[in-house]
């Protein structure tokens, strides 16, 4: 099998942003000819290994904001991927021939179905969705991303977590021959993040493995990364090859290499301030050398799927 | 022509053009080809700008120790014209701050001196180097007398300040702060061993 590089991925294959940005109109299209005649879901999802093929039987999902993503480009040369170089366009330099298949995802701890799944299988039984989401990170910059992925909720169910399961703990692939930045104990390798079973269970999360309908890149976390829109993107692991169901907190990379700037929870906070940014603005990619930045959201503007869930926190200091 | 005529009208001119290039670069970057800037134009400018003015920082320290361990006596001469440039591209790195970055919003901008320790001490660089650069002409340095080398001495304190002020704000990768440590102390260190050397040499004499 022939498998190519995105170098060798020639320009006309990749949907032009216009045409992208013009799908809503062809889908309305679509859906009047169809006089209302599209099924609902119910596919199974299946992704193809070369990165930027393109993604079918996707589904679109209202939680997507309207806002106008960023461009592809943008999305895929600033990145923080520091298994790949903690420079913003070293993932996009040093990840091109990073190794998605063979991949397996391996589930263990407090739930019915564990064990290892290779990627495809572990994937198959859900439906792809494209969530258009806004991306926060900690260092004060904004994107927004067209993902595709599968909900995380639907598979924590999927994988049948047992009532002592109240964290769900993810580990990123620490392989020193394809990574070149685990090399060096920057942070304390494998990658770790863990949401509570609540927050993972809650509607917005998303296991992503497509971006702008197409195969996810490897810089952006291929072939399976977390998207949880309302956090800082650090908790958004990438590269995901361990899920386990914990009773107690798991232990989260930043917060380990900085307890003090770096909380378990980590919400979009712009009343929470860090110690070397301010959270209350952000600068949104894209928008220009002079563009001014724009006030940041609690919970990233999606307070109203998620304010209940930490009803009884105090915020300040659960950060 | 004499020495002083080929300092002047030769390697002053050419150092000052090289210290140019780097402004001249990003300049035409920017304008003719931003997309060079990659997808957050705003942090690279301040990134470059930074660099650059750690490194003049560091060159015009290091000008007394090799002038010293060289035998090269001219290169004093060189010394103030390098250190402007570090004054310049400081300058450079804050004004993108200030109005680009920050947008010139004063609530944001005092907010960031007070709260976040890495901008406070930069800001305290900064305004140590703006002191030294306005006074650093022949006529206003002879009449401030001893005042003058009081004040420029501070840039021994500027030069820890700029590192501290990067070393802060990395994240979790401290090569290369550490790496402009490393320069600073060993600049910082020569000047020590220098000092304790001189006491002793006029021990030895009596």
């Amino acid at each position: 099998m022939l498998i190519r590089k995105p170098t060798d991925i020639r320009p006309s294959e990749i949907t032009s942003e216009e045409n992208y940005l013009n799908r809503r109109a062809f889908m309305k299209a679509g859906l009047i000819a169809g006089s209302g005649l599209v099924a609902p879901s119910a596919m199974s999802a299946v992704v193809p290994e070369t990165q930027g093929a393109d993604l079918t039987d996707v589904s679109k999902s209202p939680f997507s904001t309207d806002e106008e993503p960023n461009s592809y480009e943008d999305i895929t040369t600033y990145n923080n991927f520091y298994e790949f170089g903690t420079g913003k366009a070293d993932p996009y330099r040093n990840a091109e021939d990073f190794r998605t298949r063979p991949w397996t995802i391996t589930v263990d701890g407090e739930a019915e179905k564990t064990g290892t799944f290779d990627f495809d299988d572990f994937i198959k039984p859900f439906d792809l969705e494209e969530r258009i989401y806004r991306l926060r990170c900690v260092e004060a910059w904004s994107m927004v991303v067209p993902w595709v992925g599968i909900s995380l909720a639907d598979v924590i169910k999927y994988l049948q977590p047992t009532s002592k399961a109240r964290y769900v703990a993810f580990e990123t692939l620490n392989d020193p021959a394809q990574m070149p930045g685990v090399r060096r104990r920057i942070l304390d390798w494998p990658y770790r993040e863990g949401l509570t079973i609540e927050e993972a269970t809650n509607e917005l999360p998303i296991l992503a493995v497509g971006l702008y309908g197409k195969v996810i890149p490897n810089q952006n976390g291929a072939p399976i990364r977390l998207v949880v829109p309302w956090k800082y993107g650090f908790k958004s692991i990438k590269s995901i090859v361990r899920i386990r169901f914990t009773e107690r907190q798991p232990q989260t990379s930043w917060n380990l290499s900085a307890p003090h700037e770096y909380g378990f929870y980590a919400n979009v906070n712009p009343d929470v301030s860090h110690p070397r940014w301010s959270q209350a603005r952000e600068r949104r990619i894209g928008a220009g050398l002079f563009a001014d930045k724009l006030p940041t959201q609690m919970f990233n503007g999606y307070g109203e799927q998620v304010a209940h869930l930490y009803k009884d926190l105090d915020l300040r200091r659960n950060y | 022509m004499t020495k002083t005529q080929k300092i002047r009208w030769i390697a002053k001119p050419l150092v000052f053009v090289t210290g140019l290039l780097p402004a001249i670069w990003i300049a035409a970057l920017t304008v003719l080809q931003p997309s060079a800037l990659g997808a957050n134009p705003v942090e690279a400018l301040l990134d470059h700008f930074g660099i650059w003015a750690m490194w003049f920082m560091l060159i015009a320290l290091a000008v007394t120790p090799v002038r010293k361990l060289l035998g090269w006596p001219s290169l004093a001469r060189f010394r103030r014209m390098i250190g402007l440039f570090a004054f310049f591209y400081v300058l450079m790195h804050f004004l993108t701050w200030l109005v680009l970055d920050q947008g010139l919003a004063l609530g944001p901008i005092l907010e960031d001196i007070a709260k976040r320790p890495f901008i406070t001490i930069g800001i305290v660089a900064f305004v140590l180097l703006l002191a030294m650069a306005a006074t650093s002409f022949t006529r206003l340095r002879q009449r401030m007398g001893r005042a003058w080398q009081t004040l420029h001495n501070s840039v021994y304190l500027v030069g820890v300040l700029g590192v501290w002020h990067y070393w802060w704000q990395v994240r979790a990768d401290f090569a290369e702060p550490l790496l402009y440590a490393v320069i600073l102390t060993a600049l910082l260190g020569y000047r020590v061993a220098d000092q304790l050397r001189k006491p002793a040499r006029r021990v030895a004499r009596a």
